[in-house]
């Protein structure tokens, strides 16, 4: 299967006052055309890391990458000019939901001059002209016309009431489930190949969480659009992926087809994982341990000092992935085999 | 002879409204956080108040706890009204009656030791000698599962978990007879949550605390608490044993929310999710039944006369139609 974006043995660190931490080590991770693929993992796993390190944002001054790429459309886009990357790719062709809408609109703008304003540079019938664009440069009346058609289009598609007079209104005037409405539909308009969504219904309630999964699912699914979406939540990647894969500690663990993943996980990690999510019997299960530094990761496998499988083998080196099943791989030397939820 | 065990905490039609003033500090309304809410807590129980941000969940712990005074309605603690104490008279009941917020961690004084943090509420509230104080703090300390070195940290010495530990010490040096945990494990990872509500478990069973547990995540209610409470826009629509609730939910808006609630293996829930619409404003609350703008099931009735939470057979429920 070609891949739309695949991700290889990516490393990224980051200078910290306590040291270089290892937040990537050696990720690898494949999207195909038109599939929703989710990236979870605890906090501090590194999966908004891998999000801005695909778009090309982590902050200048504390990241740097080791090692790896990232193959976009057979490019690889932290060795193609950087021009270039702005113009077709970022914000047009990969998109990006953030977390927190409120936050990312500015709170003294109307709606209709920030989308227009991303429009101007990104909507899909700007010619990408090549280099740097001058500042001040104009905004074709006809190309604005039909740009602003488009997005009442798409406003009325993520169920917007009253399309125009929402575009006058200020973004605190919104609810935040509206807000992220909005977000879906900027990350929509610009028709791009790849939306990245980092954890986008995190902070909302579970009725506008259910509202706001499924439209989303409902509309890539209608344009073709594929999805990286990190969360996590478990509950959240199987309501909207088609696949998962797990991370710890900067690490990919497990890759598998959702229905797989959640009935037979190999990795002894996802398996801890999954058992500490809460279900109707009262029944609480953690993973003994704490989440080891980045500064002075484990060696080898990562999860070796929490795990309850773990050999010498483990510490030595970092296991191989291994294909246990069609799409199904796991980056362990010890891999279960039992359906969830049971301890063989 | 054994009398029926009198609830701990009894609350009876509690009202807290806000007011909304223009900018010219003129009231132009109200916001009816709380509207109306009676509960009782028995001694040992856990309590669940669940409910989606804005439905007055928080404010009514924060009356009950004191920190905003009622519009209207009692609270009884122990069979003593507390809602209109004065000043002096109310901190004495602190002692008894705790508030853990999100991250009680959070709370800690940077600049002091922890020894220092948890000597302060004994201080305070008792008439112990040092010695009697350290023991208790050591006794305490050994509890939440800290080891006695970290009484010579500060608080940047530990890991948020551990600070989150402190904190649960500093209010449970106290000995508190009933403790209000507000959105105690929202932010966290599952294993992290799993181990946190771990923690209130054994904490519960060692102290003899009674929880009220207010949450917006019905799983953790779900394995926390054997009462519920739901709330909608300053109300309680519908109040049982958890497990009854969760499974036969009686009051649309109950059933809308655990439907929403995704759940691992199986059909996707969002697929036949079917609630429309978002909470109205709490500054405009519609006439009659609360939930009547976005109830799958509603009629001209409820447009006009406003549901009372009716007694039923194992739980009560505010809906013509439950």
């Amino acid at each position: 299967m070609t891949e739309l974006l695949s991700v290889r043995r990516l490393s990224v660190d980051f200078v910290t006052d306590g040291g270089v931490a290892q937040v990537l080590d050696g990720i690898s991770l494949d999207v195909g055309p038109g599939e929703v693929v989710g990236l979870v993992g605890e906090s501090g796993c590194g999966k908004t890391t891998l999000a801005r390190a695909i778009l090309g944002i982590l902050p200048t001054g504390a990241a740097r990458i080791r090692g790896g790429e990232v193959r976009f459309k057979g490019a690889d886009l932290l060795r193609e000019d950087p021009t270039v990357v702005n113009d077709r790719v970022r914000g047009r062709a990969i998109t990006f939901i953030p977390q927190d809408p409120s936050t990312s609109f500015s709170p003294v703008f109307p709606v209709e001059t920030q989308i227009m304003d991303l429009m101007k540079w990104k909507s899909p019938r700007a010619e990408s002209g090549g280099g740097r664009r001058p500042a001040l440069s104009r905004y074709p009346r006809e190309r604005h016309r039909a740009d602003r058609d488009a997005v009442l289009e798409t406003l009325r598609a993520v169920q917007i009431p009253e399309p125009t007079r929402a575009l006058r209104r200020l973004p605190h005037e919104f609810s935040g489930g509206q807000r992220q409405r909005l977000m879906i539909a900027m990350a929509l308009l610009p028709r791009p190949d790849l939306i990245i969504a980092d954890e986008p219904t995190t902070a909302l309630d579970v009725t506008i969480q259910a509202q706001i999964l499924r439209l989303l699912r409902e509309l890539v699914k209608d344009r073709g659009v594929s999805v990286l979406f990190t969360t996590h939540d478990l509950g959240t990647a199987h309501e909207i992926c088609d696949r998962v894969v797990v991370m710890y500690a900067g690490q990919e663990m497990e890759a598998a087809p959702a229905d797989a993943f959640f009935a037979r996980p190999a990795h002894p990690y996802t398996r801890r994982l999954l058992a500490s999510v809460l279900t109707g019997t009262g029944e609480i299960r953690d993973i003994p341990g704490d989440v080891p530094s980045l500064v002075t990761p484990p060696s080898g496998c990562r999860f070796h000092p929490r795990c309850d499988y773990a050999t010498s083998e483990c510490r030595g080196g970092r296991p191989a992935p291994r294909a246990l099943a069609r799409d199904h791989e796991v980056r362990c030397h010890h891999p279960v085999d039992a359906p969830a939820g049971v301890d063989p | 002879m054994s009398a029926p065990p009198a609830p701990l905490l009894e609350v009876v039609d509690l009202v807290r409204y806000f007011p909304v003033r223009n900018a010219f500090g003129r009231r132009t309304g109200w916001i009816r956080a709380v509207d109306g809410v009676s509960l009782a807590v028995w001694p040992g129980e856990t309590l669940g108040l669940v409910g989606e941000s804005g439905c007055g969940k928080s404010t009514l712990g924060k009356t009950v706890m004191g920190i905003h005074t009622p519009t209207a309605g009692d609270i009884r603690f122990a069979g003593r009204e507390i809602g209109r104490l004065p000043k002096r008279e109310r901190r004495a009941i602190a002692r008894d009656l705790q508030y853990v917020y999100q991250d009680p961690g959070a709370s800690l004084d940077p600049r002091w030791k922890v020894l220092h943090s948890l000597h302060e509420p004994l201080k305070i509230h008792t008439r112990l000698t040092r010695a009697e104080r350290e023991e208790q703090v050591r006794a305490i300390l050994a509890a939440v599962g800290l080891p006695g070195a970290h009484l010579d940290l500060y608080p940047h010495e530990l890991s948020g978990g551990q600070q989150r530990r402190v904190g649960l010490a500093r209010i449970l040096t106290l000995r508190p007879r009933m403790v209000i945990l507000d959105e105690p494990t929202s932010g966290l990872d599952v294993s992290v949550q799993a181990s946190v509500l771990k923690l209130f478990r054994s904490l519960q069973e060692a102290f003899a605390l009674t929880y009220v547990f207010i949450s917006h995540d019905l799983a953790v209610v779900r394995a926390m608490c054997a009462r519920i409470a739901v709330m909608y826009l300053g109300r309680i629509v519908e109040m049982g044993a958890t497990a009854a609730v969760f499974e036969q939910p009686r009051h649309p808006y109950t059933r809308s929310l655990l439907a929403a609630v995704p759940r691992i293996g199986g059909r996707r829930v969002t697929l036949d999710f079917a609630l429309e619409g978002e909470p109205p404003n709490p500054r405009d609350v519609p006439s009659g039944c609360r939930f009547r703008t976005r109830c799958p099931i509603v009629q001209d009735v409820c447009a006009v006369e406003e549901p009372p939470l009716r007694e039923g057979d194992d739980r009560r429920v505010a809906c013509h139609f439950a």
